[in-house]
C-alpha cells in the first residue's frame, strides 16, 4: 500500500529524537560476528529484564538487520520469549516486571519516557505462540486495527482487509466467507490471520512467539514460506524451539542460555549458517547438535 | 512360539483366580451397595424440586385465568379479579434493580479480575461474599434507613435499590469467573495491536465473556425475583398500584416522560413474592386460591428464567469445547 495510514513517528519528544542521532543507521556488527554492514531496524543495548527481584535476562545487546528475519533460539526458560516481548512493551503487563538498557527503533529508544506505546505497537505488531483471533468476524478482526487508528471509510478497510489477508497467504481461503467467525477456522488458519491482523496496521517489524508451536507440519510450513514472501517489507523477529525452523527460515541466529543465577544472556549472535555449521562457542555447539536443550 | 504358548495360558489363569477371588467378590457388593445408597439419595434430594413444583401446578394451576393476568384486584370478598398490579410491579422491580446492579457490577467485575492481588482487589471479593451472606431481610432494613427513612415513605425506587443489593454478589463474581475464563492471550492480542486496556476489555473480553456473563445476570435475576423479605419494608406492597393510569393521566397532564417514570418510582409498589405472602394470610378463600396461582406465576417465572440462562451456558460451552 501506498498511503501510509499514520504518521511514522511515536515519539514526539524532543529528548527521544536527540537520541536518534547517535544511533544513526547504517550500523556495523562487531567485527567477531564476521557480519556485513547492514542497515538495522531494531537495536538492544544492555537490556536486563527482573521479575520483582529475578533477573530473567541479563545484559543483552544485540542489533536486528532491517528486512531480515532473526531467530532467538535456546532452551526453554532462557529468557526467548521474555526478550521478545521487551521489544513492544509487552513486558509491561506483568505486574512487577521491570526493564533496564534501551531498546531502539530507527534509532529511537522505545523506553524513553514520553514515548506512545500505542503508536510503537502499531509499528512493532506480535503474533503469539497460540492463535489468538478475536471474538469477531474474519473481516472485523483484520479491521480492529486500522479502526484503531481512525480508519473508518468502507473502502480503504476493504482495501487494507484482502491485502493484508493475501499477504498472509489466506485470501483465497476466506474471501467469500469474511463475516464468519475467526473463531471458526482451523489452528493454522486461525495463526495466519493473526499474521494478517498484525500486518493490517502496517508494521515496520513483526515479533512471533513460536508463531508455530501448536501447529501441525503443513500449517508450519504455510507459515515459514509467508515469512519468506513479507520479509522484503518488514523485519522479522522469530523465537522458536524449534532449530530446523531456525536454520529454514532466519538469516540471523540469536542463542541465549541461562547463566549460574538462572539468567538469560546471548551466548552467540550470527549468520545463521556460520552458527549452525561453524558455532563460536563450545556451548552453542552443544545445543545445535542437540547434545542438550 | 513355545515361550509364547507358555505365557498366554499363565496369564488365563491369572485372571480367573483374580475372579474368584473372596475379597473380589466382597469388593463388589460394596461397590453395588454404595451406587445403590447414593443413587437413593441422589433421589431424595431432587424430590423436593418435583414436589413443590407438581403441588403448586396441582393447587395453582386450576385459578390460572386471563384475568388473572389482566385484571386488578379486586376487594378482598368478592370473587375474581387478578393480580396485573403484582406482575407489574415485578417486572418493575426487577428492571430496575438490574439497571442498578448490573453496571456497577460490571465494572466491579472487571476491577475484581484485572488486579485481584490489590488492597481494593482483596477488599471487593471478601466483601461481595459477606454481602451475599447477609440475611435479605437485614438488607430490606438498610434500605428502609437508608432511602426510605430519608424520603418520607415507601417505593418502588427503594425496593429496587434492596433488590440490587440482592443481585450484585452473584453479577460480580459470575462476571468475574467469565473474565478470566477469557484467555489471556486474547487480551494480549488487542493490546500488541496498540489498543488501550479499556477499549480491549470493552471490545474484545466483553464478548467474549458475554454470553457468561449474561448468564449470570439471569440468574441473579431469577434469585431477586422471588425475593420478599428485602421488600417488605421498602416496596411494602400497593394493591392500588395501578400503572396504566399513572401513565395516562401522566400524559393528559401533559408530564415529560421524566416526570412519569420519576411519579412510578416513588409509589409503593406490590411483588409477586409480597402478593403470595399476603393473600396467603387472608381469611377469604378466593384470596387463598390465588395465592396458590400466584406461587405457580413465580415458580413458573423464575424456573423459566434459570432454564434459560443453563441452556445459554451449555450451549456457550458446546461452542468452546469445538
Amino acid at each position: 500500500m501506498e498511503t501510509t495510514l499514520i504518521n511514522n513517528s511515536f515519539a514526539s519528544n524532543p529528548a527521544v529524537n536527540a537520541s536518534s542521532a547517535v544511533h544513526s543507521t547504517p550500523y556495523t556488527f562487531p567485527k567477531e560476528h564476521d557480519l556485513a554492514t547492514l542497515p538495522i531496524k531494531m537495536e538492544v543495548k544492555d537490556l536486563s529484564i527482573y521479575y520483582n527481584k529475578f533477573k530473567a535476562v541479563e545484559g543483552i545487546s544485540l542489533a536486528f538487520p532491517a528486512n531480515q528475519i532473526t531467530a532467538i533460539i535456546g532452551p526453554s526458560g532462557c529468557g526467548k520469549s521474555t526478550l521478545l516481548r521487551s521489544l513492544n512493551r509487552m513486558t509491561e503487563l506483568i505486574p512487577r516486571a521491570h526493564v533496564e538498557g534501551s531498546v531502539f527503533l530507527d534509532g529511537e529508544n522505545l523506553y524513553a519516557p514520553g514515548t506512545d506505546v500505542v503508536e510503537l505497537r502499531r509499528r512493532i505488531g506480535m503474533v503469539f505462540q497460540r492463535p489468538n483471533p478475536f471474538p469477531m468476524s474474519i473481516y472485523d478482526n483484520i479491521a480492529y486495527g486500522p479502526r484503531l487508528y481512525g480508519v473508518k471509510k468502507r473502502g480503504t478497510l476493504d482495501e487494507i482487509v484482502e491485502t493484508s489477508l493475501k499477504q498472509a497467504a489466506l485470501w483465497d481461503e476466506v474471501k467469500d466467507k469474511l463475516n464468519d467467525s475467526g473463531m471458526a477456522l482451523s489452528g493454522g488458519q486461525q495463526q495466519r490471520l493473526c499474521i494478517a491482523r498484525a500486518l493490517a496496521v502496517e508494521p515496520d517489524v513483526v515479533l512471533m512467539d513460536e508463531p508455530a508451536a501448536s501447529l501441525d507440519p503443513i500449517a508450519t510450513l504455510k507459515i515459514e514460506e509467508l515469512m519468506q514472501r513479507i520479509k522484503a517489507n518488514y523485519t522479522i523477529i522469530i523465537v522458536t524451539h524449534n532449530m530446523q525452523q531456525a536454520a529454514r527460515v532466519s538469516s540471523f541466529t540469536a542463542f541465549m542460555m541461562m547463566n549460574e543465577q538462572r539468567a538469560g544472556t546471548l551466548v552467540e549472535f550470527g549468520e545463521t549458517t556460520s552458527l549452525f555449521t561453524n558455532p563460536k562457542h563450545k556451548q552453542t555447539e552443544d545445543y545445535v547438535t542437540g547434545r542438550f536443550g | 512360539m513355545t515361550e509364547m504358548n507358555a505365557v498366554v495360558p499363565s496369564v488365563a489363569t491369572k485372571v480367573s483366580h483374580i475372579q474368584s477371588h473372596k475379597g473380589f467378590r466382597r469388593r463388589k457388593a460394596v461397590n453395588w451397595v454404595m451406587l445403590a445408597l447414593t443413587g437413593l439419595i441422589t433421589l431424595l434430594a431432587v424430590v423436593p424440586l418435583f414436589w413443590i413444583i407438581g403441588y403448586v401446578v396441582a393447587k395453582g394451576g386450576q385459578y390460572i385465568n386471563l384475568d388473572f393476568f389482566t385484571q386488578l384486584p379486586r376487594p378482598s370478598g368478592i370473587p375474581g379479579g387478578g393480580v396485573l398490579h403484582a406482575i407489574e410491579g415485578t417486572l418493575l422491580l426487577t428492571f430496575f434493580a438490574a439497571l442498578i446492579a448490573i453496571p456497577i457490577g460490571l465494572f466491579a467485575a472487571f476491577y475484581a479480575a484485572y488486579h485481584p492481588n490489590t488492597l481494593l482487589g482483596t477488599l471487593l471479593r471478601f466483601g461481595t461474599d459477606v454481602l451475599s451472606g447477609i440475611p435479605s431481610i437485614v438488607v430490606g432494613i438498610f434500605v428502609y434507613a437508608l432511602v426510605v427513612k430519608p424520603s418520607g415513605h415507601y417505593s418502588l425506587l427503594s425496593g429496587s435499590i434492596a433488590m440490587a443489593m440482592i443481585m450484585l454478589p452473584t453479577i460480580i463474581r459470575t462476571t468475574e469467573e467469565m473474565i478470566k475464563l477469557v484467555p489471556v492471550n486474547l487480551r494480549e492480542g488487542a493490546l500488541a495491536l496498540g489498543a488501550p486496556e479499556w477499549k480491549t476489555a470493552l471490545q474484545v473480553t466483553l464478548p467474549a465473556a458475554l454470553s457468561g456473563i449474561l448468564t449470570g445476570f439471569l440468574l441473579s435475576l431469577a434469585r431477586a425475583t422471588g425475593e420478599t423479605a428485602p421488600l417488605l419494608f421498602t416496596a411494602l406492597g400497593n394493591d392500588r398500584f395501578n400503572l396504566s393510569r399513572m401513565i395516562s393521566s401522566g400524559v393528559s397532564a401533559g408530564q415529560s416522560i421524566f416526570a412519569i417514570i420519576g411519579n412510578i418510582l416513588e409509589q409503593p409498589v406490590d411483588s409477586l413474592p409480597l402478593t403470595l405472602y399476603k393473600y396467603s394470610q387472608d381469611p377469604n378463600i378466593d384470596r387463598i386460591n390465588q395465592s396458590w396461582a400466584v406461587a405457580f406465576v413465580l415458580v413458573i417465572l423464575v424456573l423459566t428464567i434459570n432454564i434459560v440462562a443453563r441452556v445459554w451456558v451449555e450451549a456457550r460451552a458446546a461452542r468452546l469445547r469445538q
